[in-house]
């Protein structure tokens, strides 16, 4: 039992180890030569782009149903036409940098973990290196640089997005005014929250890509390796998302508030 | 040994490299093992310029893991590794691109990148490191695949090729950048016969008329004894595959490796003529 524990800390002890390593690298591979231009754009694409819907869909549904159900608890108190303070303030603190990383770690998370985990079992990564190619600089550092940044943009677009289908609610099944809406959608809002809101993502969305390269290029064992990887990389990842919103949302209460 | 054209006094070490008879690999007393388990025990052997190395031995005896050891992928935990005069087992990664640069290695499934067609796969050395230009890139691409005779395959993605043609497409990769060594995992394993021909004609084409040395990781005899007792010869535009005279097949030696250790180590004929019951199983 105690070896069994020994040697669970030593795997968990070097885990930790080698994300730092990769993750210090990757900060030198960001503002160092050589930067592969064509794999930044395609990443942007990829995981900014390619996010798109999900993300739109996520935050629309989300609104929506923060309109329907605080609409209901406000009712108890006359306050129906505070439902916009609500939906404003719960998508941009919350509910928008959270809800947009988990899409992105089940999107994109889960496909770097396996196009990284499929590379290494192809001996692809191993090519690489014959080749001249620093993987990190290749496959990870574009990634990284994508999904720190498009995590902002991406969480951004949801929050309007959200806000709009709190507003669609709110308008045509709880009958508040428009112009009533849209003020206490501002009301509901500090100066620091959009900060709160656009700072979150950048750590989310780091977090997001950088475990899912390490776990992807960690990978053994073939295919069924590469699923173990994914399902890994997903786990994680939404933990990770999780504990980070907790822990930077400390942070930011402290410094911004 | 080296046939060098001036006193040794006077040579640098670039002048012994390009002489004939210089030694491009040399494996000093290199052991590895991963956990408990050892992978190579002191072995010891030196590639010269211009020959070729062919390493038969069984599966898990260590043969693959000769080839990533000199391109620096594994570190020995003990002996020493020179590559063109490069110390390659003391090199940390940024230093061993400048030795990857020479040379070129074929992976046992070729590992193509799959999101990127034939030219994009053969050129992808000269346009993402070397950044030659389009126009420059696309020219050499085109010269190597007519020299391996799959120009009509160059837009076509790796997935819509046979194992044999990825295989070449593999063998003009690492070709690519013009290499003075080649490394060679397993190049014809899962190959029909007459498909490992020719995968083994390209080899014998790239060390007889381009020069290149090479080692080639092989459990195919058939493959193995071609390669080692046939050369290249240019007659006109056409090329021929015929065999070698003797001192020119002496330049391709055999090591056969057993538990991590060299058990043999000689030209083609010595090991057909070997007593050792191992070997003698393992040719039969």
């Amino acid at each position: 039992m105690l070896a069994q524990v020994n040697e669970w800390l030593k795997a968990a002890t070097l885990e930790v180890q080698e994300y730092m390593r990769l993750c210090g690298a990757t900060a030198v591979g960001a503002f160092t030569r050589p930067f592969y231009y064509r794999d930044i754009i395609q990443q942007f694409e990829q995981i900014g782009w390619g996010s798109l819907t999900v993300v739109v869909l996520t935050g629309l549904f989300t609104g929506a149903v923060l309109a329907l159900q605080s609409g209901m608890t406000l009712d108890q108190f006359g306050a129906r036409p505070f439902v916009g303070r609500l939906v404003s303030a719960s998508m941009v603190k919350e509910l928008g940098p959270v809800l947009t990383a988990l899409m992105l770690t089940s999107r994109v998370g889960s496909a770097i973990a396996a196009e990284l985990g499929s590379m290494v079992v192809a001996e692809q990564v191993a090519a690489l290196r014959a080749l001249g190619s620093d993987p990190v600089r290749k496959l990870v550092v574009p990634r990284v640089m994508a999904g720190t940044i498009m995590a902002p943009v991406l969480t951004v677009i949801s929050d309007l997005v959200g806000v709009v289908g709190g507003w669609v609610i709110a308008v045509f099944q709880l009958r508040v005014a428009s112009s009533v809406y849209w003020t206490s959608v501002l009301d509901g809002l500090y100066r620091q929250d959009p900060w709160m809101g656009l700072i979150k993502p950048f750590f989310l969305g780091f977090a997001i890509v950088s475990i899912a390269c390490h776990v992807g290029l960690r990978t053994r064992g073939g295919t069924q390796g590469v699923g173990r990887s994914v399902t890994t990389a997903v786990v994680a990842a939404s933990v990770a998302v999780l504990a980070v919103d907790f822990f930077i949302t400390r942070l930011l209460i402290s410094l911004l508030y | 040994m080296l046939g060098l054209p001036q006193e040794p006094e006077t040579l640098t070490p670039q002048d012994i490299l390009d002489a004939p008879g210089a030694p491009v690999v040399v494996f000093d007393k290199v052991s590895l093992a991963f956990d408990d388990k050892v992978i190579l025990r002191e072995v010891s052997f030196t590639l010269i310029k211009g020959h070729t190395k062919v390493i038969l031995g069984a599966s898990g005896a260590g043969k693959s893991t000769i080839l990533k050891l000199i391109l620096g992928l594994l570190k020995p935990d003990a002996g020493v590794i020179w590559v063109n005069g490069e110390r390659v087992d003391l090199m940390n990664e940024e230093e061993l691109m400048g030795v990857r640069a020479d040379l070129g290695m074929v992976f046992q499934e070729g590992a193509l990148f799959d999101s990127l067609t034939v030219r994009g796969n053969v050129g992808y050395k000269l346009s993402e490191e070397l950044h030659w230009p389009d126009e420059k890139v696309n020219e050499r691409v085109e010269e190597i695949l007519g020299f391996i005779g799959l120009t009509e395959h160059i837009d076509k993605m790796p997935s819509e090729l046979s194992g044999g043609q990825r295989r070449r497409v593999a063998i003009a990769r690492a070709m690519a950048a013009k290499p003075r060594v080649l490394l060679y995992d397993e190049p014809t394993t899962g190959l029909d016969p007459i498909t490992a021909t020719t995968v083994d004609e390209e080899i014998i084409k790239l060390r007889d008329l381009e020069g290149v040395s090479s080692i080639v990781v092989t459990h195919q005899l058939r493959d193995a004894f071609f390669i080692a007792t046939h050369t290249a010869i240019r007659d006109g535009k056409a090329v021929d595959i015929v065999l070698a005279e003797e001192d020119k097949s002496e330049q391709a030696e055999f090591i056969m490796l057993r538990d991590g250790r060299i058990n043999f180590e000689g030209p083609s004929v010595e090991l057909k003529q070997s007593t050792d019951s191992y070997i003698k199983t393992f040719l039969s």
